[in-house]
């Protein structure tokens, strides 16, 4: 136990250095998350540009879509606080520095984690909190003891999933260098996926997005379960209980691939 | 010197062709996007009785699909790497060469937008196609009005990207300023619905004073002709317009950013 609280230590100090070299620029760092901030506002509004068209979206009101939007944006954006610098990987890869990682007593994947601690990523994550806590006091949900846990959860879960994307997309690079694309189709698309009740997707890519690959567990599902609305879909509300669920099999298997594309590093040799 | 841009436009074409893995990656994405706002453009129109904003079910498909191609075409994400030569100092060489540097990075960034639009630009459209179905223009007209629309698009995108790479002689870092063109070309061009289902007075204000328009929206009005053969004329014009006035200001800008580059050494 005491030497897990001195391994966290060394995490906690790296992960401090960095916010502090960060925020040597204060200026620059304060207008970055600014500009992330108004960025991920104008995602959100996007969403409301498109409701407002016709006054629903795939069958939801105002406040119901809000709550899968919110969900959504709380979810991503503190996944992406904590894993979404693990792109970097590439960069890593490509120059071969991720050898010193390896050659450190300490999980290659948590330093990637801590070392690539983006600070300007704290403002959106704010603005995603907030504005989950503004959805849940809008929206019609019948509260109870259940739902007010797994109201503090969900967005946990939420994070967990993103994390698990962002760190199983990022490992690509160890075979695919020039990839890095391919996970924003997931990550990026995953968030704009999950902002919309999957109602409104259709064939084969909703069943495959929503289901296949676990996205309608993030809001969608979750939503239904605070509104106390059954599935339009047609699933059962038990399911969409598991959401918790969903996300620990989506971390162990970023787990796995991360060991596996570690074990299929080779370095540049320089 | 014709000899010279043909050179240039190779370069810039055999450059971006190095690099397939990318290629494919990026298509992969724009799919996988296209498919994401198509439906989602799809479900509101179901919604609103099969019309939305006076584009029906296949011109919102084509909408969707052709603009997820024309977004790599167009490349607004992509910084030019002048930027980073201003920082280094490198430009200097660019500026000693008999070619001014704006013509230089224009001709390559077209050898850049004519692979894009043999991979980049194909993959979407062919994906849409199979799974939506696309809009099927009824004049023929449409298609050369849509290929130089598409031009003007590439060239008016290259000219706002000159002109934020040039900031960086008086910036050095140009993150700010390409944060800001991020997040206002995206939703501005028409990216991530149409401008017409904005308020009016807003897509006015973002058609006549703004050059984002010109990036996205204007080609695809002009494909799934909105408006008809008229309309498509004056978007075209507009561009025009847009062309001229956005590669003046990069003279302007060049010329007083050369006054004040200091070359350091010998």
């Amino acid at each position: 136990m005491a030497e897990l609280l001195d391994t966290a230590r060394v995490y906690g100090r790296v992960l401090r250095a960095q916010v502090r070299s960060q925020w040597q620029y204060r200026t620059s760092m304060l207008l970055e998350i600014l500009g992330s901030t108004v960025v991920n506002g104008l995602d959100i509004a996007t969403v409301f540009v498109l409701f407002s068209v016709t006054g629903v979206l795939g069958g939801f009101t105002g406040t119901e879509v809000l709550l899968m939007t919110a969900l959504s944006a709380v979810s991503f954006t503190w996944g992406d606080l904590v894993a979404g610098s693990a792109d970097k990987l590439r960069e890593y890869v490509r120059s071969g520095l991720f050898d010193s990682l390896l050659l450190r007593p300490l999980s290659a994947l948590l330093q990637l984690a801590v070392i690539t601690f983006a600070l300007r990523r704290i403002g959106r994550a704010v603005q995603g909190l907030v504005l989950y806590i503004v959805a849940l006091c809008v929206a019609d949900i019948p509260w109870t003891v259940e739902r007010a846990l797994f109201a503090v959860i969900v967005p946990i879960s939420g994070a967990v999933f993103f994390s698990s994307l962002f760190v199983a997309g990022a490992t690509v690079a160890f075979w695919w260098i020039e990839s890095g694309e391919l996970a924003n189709a997931f990550t990026y698309g995953g968030r704009d996926f999950t902002s919309y009740p999957s109602t409104m997707y259709g064939g084969w890519f909703r069943d495959l997005f929503t289901l296949g690959l676990g996205f309608g567990f993030v809001a969608y599902f979750p939503s239904l379960v605070l509104l106390g609305k059954p599935d339009p879909l047609g699933l059962p509300t038990a399911v969409a209980w598991g959401s918790p669920l969903v996300s620990i099999i989506a971390a162990c298997l970023a787990t796995v691939v991360w060991r596996f594309g570690v074990r299929h590093y080779r370095s540049t040799g320089s | 010197m014709a000899r010279v841009q043909a050179a240039l436009v190779a370069a810039g074409f055999r450059r971006y062709a190095t690099y397939r893995q990318a290629t494919f990656a990026g298509a992969f994405t724009n799919t996988v996007f296209g498919f994401l706002r198509c439906y989602i453009l799809l479900s509101v129109a179901a919604t609103a009785g099969g019309v939305m904003a006076g584009y029906t079910g296949p011109q919102l498909a084509s909408y969707v699909w052709l603009g997820q191609g024309l977004l790599a075409v167009v490349n607004s994400w992509t910084m030019l790497d002048l930027a980073e030569r201003v920082r280094t100092g490198d430009v200097v060489a660019d500026l000693l060469r008999p070619v001014d540097p704006l013509w230089t990075y224009l001709w390559t960034d077209l050898g850049r937008a004519v692979y894009a639009v043999l991979t980049r630009f194909l993959a979407p459209l062919v994906v849409g196609a199979v799974a939506f179905g696309l809009y099927v223009p009824q004049s023929l007209l449409t298609y050369p009005l849509f290929a130089l629309s598409t031009l003007l698009a590439i060239v008016v995108c290259f000219a706002c990207r000159y002109l934020i790479g040039l900031t960086a002689f008086w910036l050095l870092d140009i993150r700010g300023v390409m944060m800001f063109w991020v997040f206002v070309s995206g939703a501005a061009s028409g990216l991530y619905f149409p401008l017409a289902i904005l308020p009016d007075w807003l897509a006015t204000v973002l058609w006549v004073a703004t050059p984002f328009p010109s990036l996205l929206q204007a080609p695809l009005d002009v494909i799934v002709e909105r408006g008809g053969t008229g309309h498509a004329l004056l978007v075209c014009l507009g561009q025009v317009v847009w062309t001229v006035l956005l590669l003046l200001a990069c003279r302007v800008a060049q010329a007083s950013a050369v006054r004040k580059l200091v070359v350091q050494g010998g």
